[in-house]
């Protein structure tokens, strides 16, 4: 009764979403495909068995308590966990196809189609302009005229370039919070990735600026596939169109050395997960009776 | 004291009196002396090295060939050969050992990881720092002058030596200090390793790197020890570094200020107040060169 109760409530909350209703998940349109992925820091298993298919174009969320290991499967997604000395994973990952961990497979390479944006906002030590034209840069672009227009280009989705455009050659350090984060995601974007990793990205930044950055991902996701990170439900209801609840599974075992570890709980799509959730966790997190 | 229940008590916000404030006066009495007693020998030895050396100073002085030392007035002979002595031996010492020393600092903070090699070389970069500047000397004697002869380029081997371990050291402890948030925003954008440092790490620690590489040369202009070994003496100009005795400004001090007579004393000032106004250019040049490079950092 009381369950029921709280489960309307969370109805209630769930604004009215602007989004089109979730295209069919099929084969054709998966970005990524993980199967079976354990991730481990050394002998700590951080993430159990996960099994998620990402699809084109759409604005997959993660959720869940901290600890979860959510970010740990996102920095998975890119080879961003390779720059950890201990961490493995364990399992498939396949995106568009190909095995991400292949031993064929180049970080770099990967890195350069799977872009990602921090939780903190990271701009380099460097011109508003140099910040958005490294990408580029280094992948080639040389001519002037060339990086003028992308940086313009970038700076104008990121919904920045206003705001900027007669200090580009004041450093990137200088902006606030929430410019600074736009200027990473135009950083990003610079250079035309296919995927677009977000971190937490508003975890950071005051209300008008979040919303700033919600409404560029809907405009930008005609063009990307976004998966974000976030431990605001309000803003994976807002902007999410699949959601994936991880939770924190612990070993009550006495003596067992994992004591505790990630798991993804539920998966699908936003709506379903806030109004009907299927596992009685997700529920309970959902509506906020548990952490 | 008993409060008339009905009347709010007013809350004391003074300063605490007693112990804690006098500690407060104590500590900051004390940072003033530290600070007089650290300014006074610094400020005693330039105004000495300018009272004595300042009038030996003239064009003439900076430009002429040295004399024999002997009972000669300082305004006869100069020290033009050891000006030249010093900046292209400290020059060619700084060419060698800096660009060694920050890819070593990068090496062991960036590539070595926990490996042996950069443990190594960490270990022996400390140990290397505290070695007394007079062995470098013997040591490239040792191994370089005994066969090769005494020239500019020993001298420039032995402050090489010396300045290794600093470049080294500073560059990692620079390099450390990077943020690892902006090496994995290269990263993230596709970046290699090599890249990463190149175009990130490294201009983000110039700063500290240019600091530390400077106090190196600055060290390394006024050693005498490692040269007296290296270099032998010459009265004239020795403009080639690869043969030949050669003269600097630190052992040409160290002849006239050892001798009795007036004049060479003088000439040793001046050649201290020549070699302390070299640092000083040197380091208003590279304190410029700096904050071009840090200009964005605020």
């Amino acid at each position: 009764m009381e369950q029921q109760e709280q489960k309307v409530t969370a109805k209630l909350e769930v604004p009215q979403t602007t989004t089109a209703p979730v295209p069919p998940a099929t084969e054709a349109n998966k970005i990524f495909d993980a199967k079976n992925v354990s991730i481990y820091y050394g002998s700590f298993r951080a993430v159990t068995d996960v099994s998620i298919a990402i699809y084109q174009n759409e604005i997959t969320a993660f959720i869940g308590p901290s600890g979860c290991g959510k970010t740990t499967v996102l920095r998975t997604l890119n080879r961003m966990n390779d720059l950890i000395p201990s961490a493995r994973v364990e399992g498939e990952v396949h995106y568009r196809g190909a095995s991400l961990y292949d031993k064929a497979v180049s970080p770099t390479a990967v890195r350069r189609r799977i872009g990602m944006v921090f939780q903190k906002p990271n701009p380099f030590p460097k011109s508003i302009y140099e910040n958005v034209a490294y990408g580029p840069r280094i992948n080639g672009i040389r001519k002037k005229g060339q990086l003028d227009e992308i940086v313009e280009r970038s700076l104008r989705q990121a919904a920045l370039w206003d705001e900027v455009k007669d200090r580009l050659n004041k450093s990137g350090l200088g902006l606030s919070g929430g410019q600074a984060q736009r200027l990473c995601i135009a950083r990003t974007l610079a250079v035309e990735p296919d995927v677009v990793l977000m971190d937490e990205p508003c975890s950071a930044l005051d209300p008008i600026a979040t919303g700033r950055i919600e409404d560029l991902m809907q405009e930008i996701k005609s063009q990307y596939t976004i998966v974000i990170v976030t431990h605001n439900m309000q803003q994976a209801t807002r902007v999410s169109d699949r959601t994936a609840f991880y939770s924190v599974l612990r070993n009550e075992k006495p003596g067992a050395s994992d004591t505790r570890t990630g798991v993804l709980v539920e998966y699908g799509a936003t709506q379903q997960i806030f109004e009907d959730p299927h596992d009685s966790r997700t529920q309970a997190y959902v509506t906020g009776r548990i952490g | 004291m008993m409060a008339i229940a009905s009347e709010q008590q007013t809350v004391d916000l003074r300063e605490p009196s007693g112990w804690r404030r006098t500690k407060n006066q104590i500590a900051t009495v004390g940072m003033w002396i530290a600070f007089v007693v650290m300014l006074v020998p610094l400020g005693f030895v330039l105004f000495t090295v300018i009272a004595k050396g300042a009038s030996a100073i003239t064009w003439q002085f900076l430009t002429n060939s040295t004399i024999p030392v002997n009972v000669l007035p300082v305004t006869y002979g100069g020290v033009g050969p050891a000006v030249v002595g010093t900046l292209i031996i400290t020059g060619f010492a700084s060419l060698i050992a800096i660009p060694l020393g920050v890819l070593g600092g990068v090496y062991i903070n960036e590539y070595g990881g926990n490996h042996l090699l950069a443990r190594v070389i960490n270990f022996f970069a400390d140990v290397m720092t505290g070695v007394p500047s007079i062995i470098m000397g013997l040591f490239i004697f040792t191994i370089w002058v005994l066969h090769f002869g005494y020239s500019g380029l020993a001298g420039s081997f032995a402050l090489a030596c010396l300045m290794l371990p600093i470049v080294i050291r500073s560059t990692y402890e620079m390099l450390r200090l990077v943020p690892n948030s902006l090496r994995e925003a290269s990263y993230a954008l596709g970046a290699t390793k090599a890249r990463v440092t190149v175009t990130v790490t490294l201009p983000a620690a110039i700063g500290g790197i240019v600091s530390g590489a400077l106090l190196a040369v600055a060290r390394a202009a006024g050693e005498t020890a490692p040269l007296v070994f290296t270099i032998l003496v010459t009265q004239t100009t020795n403009a080639n570094l690869f043969s030949g005795a050669n003269t600097a400004l630190s052992t040409l001090i160290f002849q006239n200020a050892t001798q009795p007579y007036t004049g060479a004393q003088a000439r040793a000032w001046g050649s201290a107040l020549t070699l302390i106004a070299i640092a000083f250019i040197l380091m208003i040049v590279a304190r410029l060169v700096t904050a071009r490079f840090a200009r964005y950092d605020h």
